[in-house]
């Protein structure tokens, strides 16, 4: 890859009163590729994902965006830069439509009413270029939607405004193997799309068919990144349980 | 359709004729979501019920009754509609009403202010009880069933005070009776029937030409003459109906005519529906109700939502009190103490739910008929008030229990 970094986070720490959760964490995405966030559970992924959100900010270290110094301390500072974080749950409201969803807080005007036909034209548009299927209506409440569809949504919703980050916490971890695939499709193609995409699993197998570089955390450190041709599901599962570290012989390249 | 079929379904038309329009709502109610269809076969079946029980119930007279007997609670029913859509609930409602109408009373009559001073005395400090309530609730975190359960009692209280130890206050102007008391020229009455279908006609019409525009298939024109002809028919009949000599003494007091309440409902309910469908805010509100982290963190402002829907509420309970006012020409120490359950139960036969983000203005009004039709038709059969509010409690007992089946049924068929 030749494309610099979007996103880069250098020496990022995290305590809760004397535990510390992240020790001094590095880790960059660049746009068009996908990039894996992998480790045991408790090993400080979502803390890190927080901190990119502005929802729990770091304590120390810097992020740069677009080669800037930025600030995140608050989710309206992220999501000015275009950092969107899709959640495994509690992302949409059950009672509206996809399309109310997708434009939710953000909602298109004529006037004082609502342009509703420029919004549904907007999602369908959107959900085409994801070369989403499975979704019947635009008008359908999102409580009538699949685990995967839901997913679909929520995805679409973070391509609808231009992200340029997206970040997906677990996406697959509640879904059927028809819907992980649909999902994994969805994921490759915002990377396609030339955004640069961050998954968070513990699906091995999932992470090895969608991303281009995986990162793993093990206790608050970020012992290792990998270029997915060069690696292999074991090796990755070493590095997870603490079996290997990042010593010289290793072919990872810690920046 | 076959060669359609590389575009995805939910670029295809949906719903574009008749037919498919009707599966839709078909499923719609088959997956719980049955919206006031309950409402309005359990009105049809009352109406039948006591005009064959006592036939005086269904006369032009007994009709137009009907109205201002159900206004007060129609109006109040509006304003908790908002509150119920965030999964909140408003007790202080009634109590507030009573606050408002005795206010406008008591300056009327005592301090002689002027029928426009005293409504708009008593419309700000509706808003300021609901301000008040919001804060309550959203800054400072207090359950809004305690805030408002606490408020119940101090706002029996206010009226006391207000009232002072005279008992009752008259209202006697002319301006306020009309509210409940005037009925509009029967040439008017028409007029305003022929501005609202035409209106609705062309709304229609309006709203399916832009999604027309855009590619997509607009309600399709069948549907829309049908809605358009039911409302027609029905108001038809009513304002027919009410623009009969009514009078039980023709030859000294005529009376006929469109009651005025009706319009001013009508307007009420017009607006309310507009902010909750057509406008960002009203959107946020039922984004805010199924489901507030969800809202959070689509960036709406939680805080500022729910303290403007308390004051909506209470500002509208506020002139659910002139209107009570204006219907017993007086006010007395028991105003509005009884009233809230009612309304909230118009609110829930109506259609919406208890636990938020589900719910409609117009489905508050055809759940405060169905309430007005109990009050009114057991009263020409003779039963007391406290059978009368038995019933009533019983009827809210069942609405909410089919609310909260209709909710587990919605969950577990994933609708
Ligand atoms: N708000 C908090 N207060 C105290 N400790 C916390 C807090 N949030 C996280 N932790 C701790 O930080 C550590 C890392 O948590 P984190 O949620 O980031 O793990 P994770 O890698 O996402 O794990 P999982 O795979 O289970 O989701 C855990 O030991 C957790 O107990
Ligand atoms: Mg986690």
């Amino acid at each position: 890859m030749t494309t610099s970094p979007i996103l880069e986070v250098r020496q990022v720490t995290k305590s809760f009163g004397a535990v510390d959760v992240l020790k001094g964490i590095d880790f960059e995405v660049i746009p068009g590729t996908v990039t894996a966030l992998v480790g045991d559970n408790g090993a400080g992924k979502s803390t890190l994902i927080k901190g990119l959100a502005g929802i729990q900010p770091f304590d120390s270290g810097e992020v740069t965006f677009e080669g800037v110094k930025v600030n995140l301390n608050e989710p309206r500072d992220a999501a000015d830069l275009g950092i969107e974080v899709v959640y495994q749950d509690l992302a949409l409201c059950d009672n509206l439509d996809i399309v109310q969803n997708m434009f939710l807080g953000r909602e298109v005007k004529r006037g004082i009413p609502l342009d509703e036909a420029d919004m549904e034209s907007r999602a369908g548009e959107t959900l085409k270029s994801l070369s989403v299927r499975t979704v019947k209506s635009l008008r359908q409440k999102v409580s009538s939607l699949s685990g995967g569809q839901r997913q679909t949504v929520a995805i679409a919703r973070a391509v609808l405004w231009n992200n340029k980050v997206v970040i997906l916490d677990e996406p697959t971890a509640a879904l059927g193997v028809a819907q992980t695939e649909q999902v994994l499709n969805l994921v490759r193609r915002l990377g396609e799309q030339g955004l640069g995409v961050v998954i968070i699993s513990h699906n091995l197998q999932d992470v090895f068919e969608v991303a281009d570089y995986i990162y793993v955390l093990y206790l608050g450190t970020m012992v290792v990144r990998l270029k997915r041709e060069d690696t292999n599901p074991s090796e990755v599962v070493e590095y997870i349980t603490g079996g290997k570290t990042n010593n010289a012989g290793s072919n990872g390249d810690l920046v | 359709m076959s060669s359609q079929s590389d575009i995805p379904a939910y670029l295809q038309a949906q719903n574009s004729t008749l037919k498919d329009t009707w599966a839709t709502y078909l499923g719609r109610v088959r997956g719980g979501d049955m919206g006031p269809l309950p409402a309005v076969i359990g009105l049809i079946v009352l109406v039948i019920l006591f005009s064959v029980l006592r036939p005086v119930f269904f006369t032009p007279l007994n009709f137009a009754n009907f109205f201002t007997q159900a206004a007060v609670v129609a109006v109040l029913a509006m304003g908790i509609v908002f509150v119920l859509l965030l999964g909140e609930i408003d007790l202080s409602a009634g109590v507030t009403s009573g606050v408002a109408g005795s206010l406008l009373a008591v300056t009327m009559a005592r301090n002689g202010l002027s029928w426009y001073v005293a409504l708009a005395l008593a419309l700000v400090v509706g808003l300021l009880i609901g301000l008040f309530i919001g804060v309550l609730v959203a800054k400072v975190g207090i359950p809004s069933f305690v805030v408002t359960l606490a408020l119940f009692l101090a706002f029996q209280g206010l009226v006391l005070v207000i009232i002072g130890e005279g008992g009752n206050v008259r209202v006697t102007d002319p301006v306020i009776l009309a509210i409940e008391n005037s009925n509009m020229p029967i040439w008017l009455g028409w007029t305003l029937y022929a501005v609202m279908v035409l209106g609705y006609l062309l709304a229609a019409l309006n709203g399916r030409r832009r999604r027309l525009v855009r590619g997509f298939s607009g309600t399709p024109l069948s549907v829309i003459l049908i809605k358009v002809a039911v409302i027609a028919v029905v108001g038809f009949a009513t304002v027919w109906v009410l623009s009969l000599e009514r009078s039980t003494n023709p030859e000294v007091n005529p009376l006929s005519g469109v009651p005025i309440i009706i319009p001013i409902i009508a307007v009420i309910a017009l607006v309310f529906g507009f902010v909750l469908e057509r406008t960002k805010f009203g959107r946020h509100v039922y984004a805010v109700g199924g489901n507030v982290e969800a809202a959070r963190r689509a960036g709406i402002r939680i805080q500022q939502v729910r303290i403007a829907v308390f004051a909506i509420c209470s500002t509208t309970a506020a002139f659910a009190g002139v209107v009570a006012a204006s219907r017993a020409a007086s006010v007395d120490p028991n105003a509005g103490r009884f009233i809230v359950l009612s309304a909230i139960a118009a609110a829930v036969i109506g259609g919406t739910s208890l636990f938020g983000g589900r719910g409609r203005i117009y489905d508050a009004l055809i759940g405060a008929a169905v309430v007005a039709v109990i009050d009114n038709g057991m009263g020409l059969l003779g039963y007391s008030a406290g059978v009368k509010l038995m019933i009533t409690g019983g009827v809210l007992m069942l609405a909410a229990g089919a609310d909260a089946l209709s909710r587990k049924r919605s969950t577990s068929t994933g609708r």
